[in-house]
């Protein structure tokens, strides 16, 4: 049922290539219906996990695969996994419900719709793979459709925003491919995640803290974390909307899901030695995405920064190595890829309206779109962590969480960190309400007085109600998450808390 | 002296003829090849290139029965000099495979292009010929008859469009260094020869390993040999011939020496170094180290800049060159490395062809509106020839190394054989390999972006009629890279290559 999961849309993407393309309707209900069962299958798996005993893998597959190199088609989802799927899935359907009349130029939606229903597969593996190479591929098989999905019906400097994502994320994996091959070497011949969950402990200090960096790369580019984060403002500035969505909702998360699924289980003893540095990157990136909002002009290159800060949070909260900051973590990535991808869909939909993104040229949002400019509203508010919605509990939690972090780290460091986010949270207040202000309130800037703008169309309510309601559900009872990740969390922290503490 | 003496009392070796009937075949075809061209008329020409294609198909059957027959597994003849073992079937297979993809994109490029046609096919059977000899040669000798054979028809075809200077110079260039190349070989050849008093590599084996260790006559004689086929298979510094040959060439002509040949070369390659010189890896060992480094960047820094799409596929393909030199690097670390330095060459070498054989039957196919190489022509491709935009971006991405296509299992293969010896340098071999595949993929990137992201230059959008034969040749391909890319374990079998080394 899992791998119906994971292959479910790219066999939908080969039945759309066989499609012709003048077939418009066709290729789009098709497409409609393939993530719309996936997304089913997503509730089947909601619906049959046995929340009881969230640590376990569950819906297991172990098959042969690549003997040779000893890797197996193992995939299984614990309860970190599950809510990423989900999110992946239902993100997915909202895009091919939002880009029914909104497709980009050059158009072409069976290209796109293909694209994106390999992006799916992709996601969608990464979160249930078990084997580092099978991770691997998933996570390499991303990067492609992401790639044209900029390049082709991206913004004006889409080629090098492209590219540059490409490179970037590619010099990562290869460093990280590097680490898993070592892995395999030094664990006892086996890519096997929870088998190497076992033996990765074992390994001596200085080896781990080696494959730890190369690992540390791969993850950190894609997250991404103070500095290697330039690719992001260009990719999502370029961005299609859908893409960006994406992008932020579900891509970003490979990174953190990374580090919470091979580096820090596998490696426990490195990333004790690593995570004040990965926390000093993490509240740098906080600080650092914090300014760059408000320097920028352009509302999706800001919400793309605003992105660099939560971001931030999240690898705070893994930083800390407790059980505690790290389902903080994995709150606060479900939280982000609710909100961003929100905050992305009304930037995209603005622009739409208005052909500009520039928010010195925006004004007046709630008087030209009522409905709009308070959706718009809601989504900042709940961006800068407004308790009550879901944001808040991926951000306070995280900063409480540097109060105390793991056994053997620095004390001192960990709450200086913890006051800097805190600040960093006052700058995202800052940020998104003057960017708020700027494009709701007030009047229409004198060149769009007299034009039109058409409020919510129906398939933006489609796409946005169910991200809305999700947001206010988990704001008011953030239990229904932190019940699903808490045993898995444990286990991800079991080798950091049964290290010697004292160092 | 005993070599002598067994010379003077010649006695027929006894020979196995089911273990050379391809060889026999093959050679019964190419010389029908040559008779039908003279009585065939000029519109009937067409009939040679099947005829040479089919004959190359039939010369598989003897291969197959080879592989599945209950006989020994290793065949040996003429006191080991010759032998049939599975290393040798599978690249036998897999170089008239090559062979037949390579004819499919020649059949209408020659009949089109006012050439020759006979005698084109003519030679490049009697290049593979040489190919599928030089899998079995177990000889200083006879693995120099075969590289001979397979490189001299080659220098001719490079020239065979003999109108066009640029065609002209491929063929000299090529030519002379590949004179040059067997020349500084054999000297080396001699020198092993004169030291060890045998051709025979398994003799040459123990004696290397052996007493005589330590002479640097020796190591000068494997240093010569290595350079000589470091000519052959276009390592730096040792390229510069390859860009202008590939660029003059007939494009055909270019897939065959940047596949083929080149891997008719690390072929022998593979025999000397692992048969003969295993015991000497202190000379062999760094001497790989440096050629794989200088190779695989050199390669992909002047790739960057090319503005033609062969010449830049030519550059990336000297790059691909230092990726399966990598492996040779490490493979002295111990017996486990070494096995697995070979089997990750070889799988490279496999993937290679068919990833690089389909991006040159995409540039045909698209030389055949545009008349062009230059890579700005492949503006827009996507807008009116869908289906080559899309094939042709599984060629590139694989030769990048994204998964899931077969090239990211050959990298990952070759990342493999590195880590396994486990040395400091052999890892710091494996980061340059990586760094160097970030690189490359920018160059494979660029023509993706012209064919997806630019509009068509001159607006002409009329689609592009593929011929049938150049269907046959992507599909076969692309099928290649594709399988290979979800199940590797499908070419992981041959993982037993290895076998070669004893």
């Amino acid at each position: 049922m899992l791998s119906a999961a994971i292959f479910l849309p790219i066999l939908g993407g080969v039945l759309l290539a066989l499609i012709p393309r003048s077939r418009e309707s066709l290729l789009k209900g098709t497409a409609l219906l393939v993530t719309l069962a996936t997304t089913g299958v997503g509730v089947y798996l909601l619906g049959a996990f046995d929340y009881g005993d969230a640590g376990r893998l569950q819906f297991a597959v172990d098959a042969k695969w690549i003997p040779v190199i000893n890797s197996r088609y193992h995939i299984g989802i614990d309860g970190i996994s599950l809510p990423l799927l989900v999110l992946s899935m239902v993100i997915t359907l909202l895009c091919v419900i939002y880009s029914w009349e909104h497709f980009p130029e050059p158009h072409n939606p069976k290209a796109f719709l293909i694209l994106m229903l390999v992006l799916e597969t992709g996601m969608n593996g990464t979160f249930a793979a078990q084997d580092l190479i099978l991770f691997f591929v998933f996570f390499e098989l991303v990067l492609l459709p992401m790639y044209f999905m900029i390049g082709v019906w991206g913004g004006p400097n889409r080629q090098y925003a492209a590219i540059k994502f490409f490179l970037y994320t590619l010099f990562g994996s290869a460093l990280m491919i590097l680490s898993f091959l070592a892995l395999y070497f030094k664990g006892g011949e086996t890519f096997d995640i929870p088998t190497l969950i076992e033996q990765g402990p074992l390994l001596a200090h200085g080896t781990q803290v080696l494959i730890f960096a190369g690992l540390f790369m791969g993850f950190a580019i894609k997250v991404p974390m103070f500095p290697f984060h330039t690719w992001l403002p260009d990719a999502h500035t370029e961005a299609p909307t859908v893409g960006s969505v994406i992008l932020a909702a579900i891509l970003l998360k490979l990174g953190t899901y990374g580090f919470i699924r091979v580096a820090i289980p596998i490696l426990p003893d490195a990333a004790r030695t690593w995570a004040p540095w990965i926390g000093l990157l993490a509240v740098i990136g906080i600080i650092y995405g914090a300014l760059g909002c408000l320097a920028q002009t352009d509302m999706k290159r800001l919400i793309a920064f605003s992105s660099v800060a939560h971001m931030g949070f999240v690898m705070l909260g893994i930083a800390t190595l407790t059980d505690f900051g790290i389902n903080a973590a994995v709150f606060g990535m479900v939280a982000h890829g609710l909100i961003t991808g929100m905050l992305f869909f009304v930037a995209g939909s603005i622009q739409e309206r208005f052909g500009t993104r520039e928010i010195a040229r925006l004004g007046g949002l709630l008087l030209q779109a009522p409905r709009m400019g308070w959706i718009l509203g809601f989504c900042a508010f709940a961006s800068l962590g407004l308790p009550g919605l879901a944001g808040f509990w991926g951000e306070f939690p995280a900063i409480l969480a540097a109060y105390q972090p793991a056994d053997g780290l620095n004390l001192a460091v960990f709450r200086t960190y913890m006051v800097v986010a805190a600040i960093g949270t006052v700058f995202a207040a800052g940020y998104l309400l003057w960017m708020l202000q700027r494009v709701a309130f007030g009047a229409a800037k004198s060149e769009f007085e007299k034009s039109h703008i058409h409020d919510l169309h129906v398939p933006e309510y489609l796409a946005w109600t169910p991200l809305l309601l999700a947001i206010v559900i988990l704001g008011v009872y953030p239990h229904l998450l932190f019940n699903i990740t808490d045993q898995a969390v444990e286990l991800v922290t079991h080798g950091v808390n049964s290290l010697p503490s004292a160092r | 002296m005993s070599v002598l003496l067994a010379a003077a009392g010649f006695t027929a070796p006894a020979l196995d003829y089911h273990a050379l009937a391809p060889e026999i075949v093959l050679t019964s075809v190419l010389l029908l090849v040559l008779v039908a061209d003279l009585f065939l008329g000029e519109e009937r020409k067409w009939l040679v290139a099947n005829l040479a294609g089919f004959g190359l198909l039939a010369t598989m059957v003897p291969i197959v029965s080879l592989a599945v027959s209950d006989g020994p597994p290793v065949r040996s003849m003429v006191g080991g000099a010759y032998v049939i073992d599975d290393f040798a079937l599978v690249l036998k297979g897999f170089f008239l495979l090559t062979g037949y993809v390579v004819l499919l994109m020649s059949a209408r490029y020659v009949e089109e292009g006012d050439y020759y046609e006979g005698e084109f096919y003519f030679l490049i059977l009697c290049s593979i010929l040489g190919m599928v000899v030089m899998a079995s040669s177990r000889d200083l000798i006879s693995i120099f008859v075969a590289l001979e054979t397979l490189s001299i028809p080659a220098y001719m075809l490079a020239g065979w469009r003999k109108r066009d200077l640029k065609s002209n110079e491929a063929s000299l260039k090529y030519y002379l260094l590949g004179v040059l190349a067997s020349a500084v070989m054999l000297y080396g050849m001699s020198l092993i020869f004169g030291y060890t008093g045998s051709t025979l590599l398994t003799e040459i084996g123990d004696k290397v390993g052996g007493t005589i260790d330590a002479q640097p006559i020796v190591t000068v004689g494997i240093f010569l040999i290595i350079v000589g086929f470091a000519f052959k298979v276009s390592a730096v510094p040792f390229h510069a011939w390859a860009p202008d040959t590939y660029e003059g060439a007939p494009t055909p002509v270019t897939a065959f020496l940047s596949v083929a040949s080149k891997t008719g070369g690390f072929v022998a390659l593979f025999q000397l170094i692992f048969v003969a010189f295993l015991g000497r890896d202190d000379v062999w060992g760094p001497l790989f180290g440096v050629l794989a480094v200088l190779t695989m960047t050199v390669g992909n820094l002047v790739a960057l800049r090319q503005t033609n799409i062969v010449r830049m596929l030519a550059y990336s393909s000297i790059a691909q060159a230092g990726y399966i030199l990598v492996p040779f690097a490490v493979a002295g670390t111990n017996s486990a490395a070494a096995e697995s330095a070979l089997t990750a060459s070889i799988l490279y070498l496999l993937v290679y062809a068919a990833m690089n054989l389909g991006a040159f039957a995409v540039v045909i196919a698209v030389a055949r509106k545009t008349r062009s190489g230059e890579i700005s022509s492949y503006g827009g491709l996507f807008e009116y020839a869908p289906g080559l935009t899309v094939i042709m971006t599984i060629f590139l991405f694989s030769l990048a190394g994204i998964p899931p296509l077969a090239g990211a299992w050959a990298k990952i293969f070759v990342f493999r054989a590195v880590l396994d010896a486990g040395t400091g340098w052999a890892v710091a071999l494996g980061v340059v390999a990586a760094v160097n595949s970030v690189i490359a993929l920018f160059y494979y990137a660029s023509i993706a972006r012209q064919m997806w992201m630019t509009p068509v230059p001159d607006g002409d959008r009329t689609p592009i009629a593929v011929p049938a034969p150049l269907i046959a040749a992507l599909a076969i391909t692309a099928a290649v890279v594709i399988a290979i890319g979800v199940y590797p374990q499908a070419f992981a079998r041959f993982g037993d290559l290895a076998s070669l080394i004893r």
